[in-house]
């Protein structure tokens, strides 16, 4: 089975990114398996479309701890499922965050619509991707598809950069061409994560709601601000 | 090939950064802004706190190799070789039917994508921008100078090697029309110190843009603020003297105050081979030859005839009237007969 991580910023077009990957897999079995915060609607359209699904909701916890701690099952679930490629969809990650593990082909999806200097903005989700996957690129003019290009060599300079339509699909046969030569992934039991996980061990992880000194206890971080 | 790692061993911060000043962006997305630049990197590193670096994930050890990287990267997108022709071998239709085509294209010409609505010119726009390779629906192949193009160069060349304009793009960046080209300039020509031409290059852009479009418009005008015709103006000019691509594909341009002819001959003046796929008689008759498709196929390949081009003068003549009435309602004028004269 060939594992992929999936990551970039909500509303970026991760999930019709890879309901057009879907598209081009030559019949092989694609699942999906949907990491949120709250609230998704994401599982409910992969299965429309035909494809297994499983959709993780971090609720309190941290959304990057909460990936860590689940991922290896999901290997299992799609061993079981007899799934070909597995696609895990992280969304709600802050930008401290990033999903991707060593060994295992990494996609960032980042919007052209989002800003220049937005990829630069990203942090390691997007500097540690393998393969960086603009969308939306279809409205934008050619000369901002080719600086934000720029900006997101920038920001990770190894990457595959590939213009995907979440439309239309155009772009998503040369993703899917790049994904085929991930290696295959039978266990992740050891392997590491590309970037460390946010720390946090303090009172608001645990249910505090309260502000002020009074409330603060455990590992946190102070602001310098001028006098 | 420059060494960058050994450049970056034995120099100042500030003697890198004054030859490829994109280095300083480098240390701005690390968030590394307040390095002793007097001192090479691994020095300054040296004097940055343990708990600082931590907090954001980096090692000392990896980023003289991530610097190294990243000038290496930056320097190397520059290095796009113009290319001279493009071939379609033609592939299958929808029903599985031969299309029998082989056509080619030369840098400096135009070809028009003619066909219903839905027939499957935007797939053989595809086909070019993939640089397919028998190996997507349609079975075509595309040559790049009469030779296949690698698994490895499709991935190194994409993006790079075909430009897009189509009807449904729009200038987003909230930035002026001399700070978009400035800074397009320098995406593009990030290796040079300084800049080299940019500064010239940015204003032939400038001026020719104006020259395309049928409303003036200003440098320090907002890109986004620029009319239907203006932006198409600037993408188009942008196009030909700005992008590296050789290959520019166009999914229409309306008659929407942009001298499309002009246009066409701007992109085949700078040596461009360009596709353009239309239903305006206009710009269809301006290419050099015409592909019809119907059925998802090339259904037919048409050298634009002598009778054709005899045609094109008077359909141009009609263009004219339709612009001369176009103008005379904007300006408040009656649309008289002698506007047709």
């Amino acid at each position: 089975m060939k594992m992929i991580t999936v990551a970039g910023p909500p509303s970026s077009g991760k999930t019709s990114v890879i309901l057009r990957l879907a598209e081009c897999l030559d019949g092989l079995r694609l699942g999906v398996i949907k990491f949120d915060c709250l609230t998704s609607f994401d599982a409910q359209r992969y299965r429309d479309a035909g494809i297994p699904a499983q959709l993780g909701l971090s609720g309190k916890f941290c959304p990057d701890h909460f990936f860590v701690n689940n991922v290896e099952e999901g290997l299992a679930w799609g061993a079981r499922r007899g799934i070909d490629v597995l696609v895990t969809e992280s969304a709600g990650l802050c930008n401290r965050c990033s999903p991707h593990i060593a060994g295992i082909t990494s996609v960032c999806v980042v919007d052209s619509l989002s800003g220049i200097n937005t990829p630069r903005k990203i942090g390691p989700m997007l500097k540690f991707a393998d393969i960086v996957v603009v969308t939306k690129g279809d409205i934008v003019s050619q000369a901002e598809r080719e600086v934000f290009a720029w900006s997101v060599r920038q920001a990770n300079g190894s990457a595959q950069i590939l213009s995907v339509n979440g439309i239309t699909g155009q772009g998503a046969f040369m993703l899917a061409k790049k994904l085929m030569q991930a290696r295959d992934t039978d266990a992740l039991a050891g392997a590491r994560l590309r970037f460390t996980t946010p720390a946090a061990a303090c009172s608001y992880c645990t249910g505090e709601t309260r502000i002020g000194e009074a409330y603060q206890m455990g590992m946190m971080r102070k602001m310098e601000y001028e006098q | 090939m420059t060494d960058f790692a050994a450049m970056i061993d034995s120099r100042a911060l500030d003697i890198i950064i004054s030859e490829y000043p994109v280095a300083r962006d480098f240390f701005l997305n690390l968030n590394l802004p307040r390095l002793d630049a007097s001192l090479t990197l691994a020095d300054a590193l040296e004097a940055a706190s343990d708990e600082w670096l931590e907090e954001f994930g980096l090692t000392r050890s990896e980023i003289p190799d991530q610097l190294a990287q990243f000038l290496s990267s930056m320097t190397a997108a520059e290095i796009v070789r113009p290319i001279s022709s493009l071939t379609i071998l033609g592939g299958i239709d929808k029903d599985g039917n031969a299309e029998n085509a082989e056509l080619r294209v030369d840098a400096g010409t135009v070809i028009s994508v003619v066909g219903p609505t839905g027939s499957g010119k935007s797939r053989l726009l595809g086909d070019i921008e993939c640089l397919a390779q028998g190996d997507t629906p349609t079975r075509r192949t595309i040559l790049i100078d009469g030779e296949a193009v690698s698994e490895e160069d499709r991935f190194r060349l994409g993006g790079g090697i075909v430009a897009q304009l189509s009807q449904n793009m729009n200038f987003v960046m909230d930035l002026t029309v001399a700070e978009f080209l400035e800074m397009h300039a320098r995406s593009r020509a990030v290796a040079a110190n300084p800049p080299a031409g940019a500064e010239s290059l940015v204003g032939a852009c400038f001026a020719c843009a104006n020259a395309l479009a049928g409303e003036k418009f200003t440098p320090d005008t907002k890109v986004t603020q620029l009319s239907g015709g203006q932006s198409r103006a600037l993408m188009i000019a942008d196009c030909a003297y700005m992008s590296h691509s050789s290959i520019v594909l166009i999914d229409e341009i309306e008659n929407a105050g942009v001298d499309r002819a002009e246009s066409l001959a701007l992109l085949t003046r700078s040596e461009k081979i360009v596709l353009i796929s239309t239903h305006d008689p206009l710009l269809a008759l301006s290419a050099d030859k015409r592909v019809v498709i119907k059925n998802g196929g090339i259904y037919k390949i048409l050298e634009t005839s002598d009778e054709e081009k005899e045609s094109l003068r008077e359909i141009e003549k009609i263009d004219r009237l339709l612009g001369a009435a176009r103008a005379a309602l904007r300006g408040g004028e009656r649309v008289t007969t002698s506007v047709s004269r």
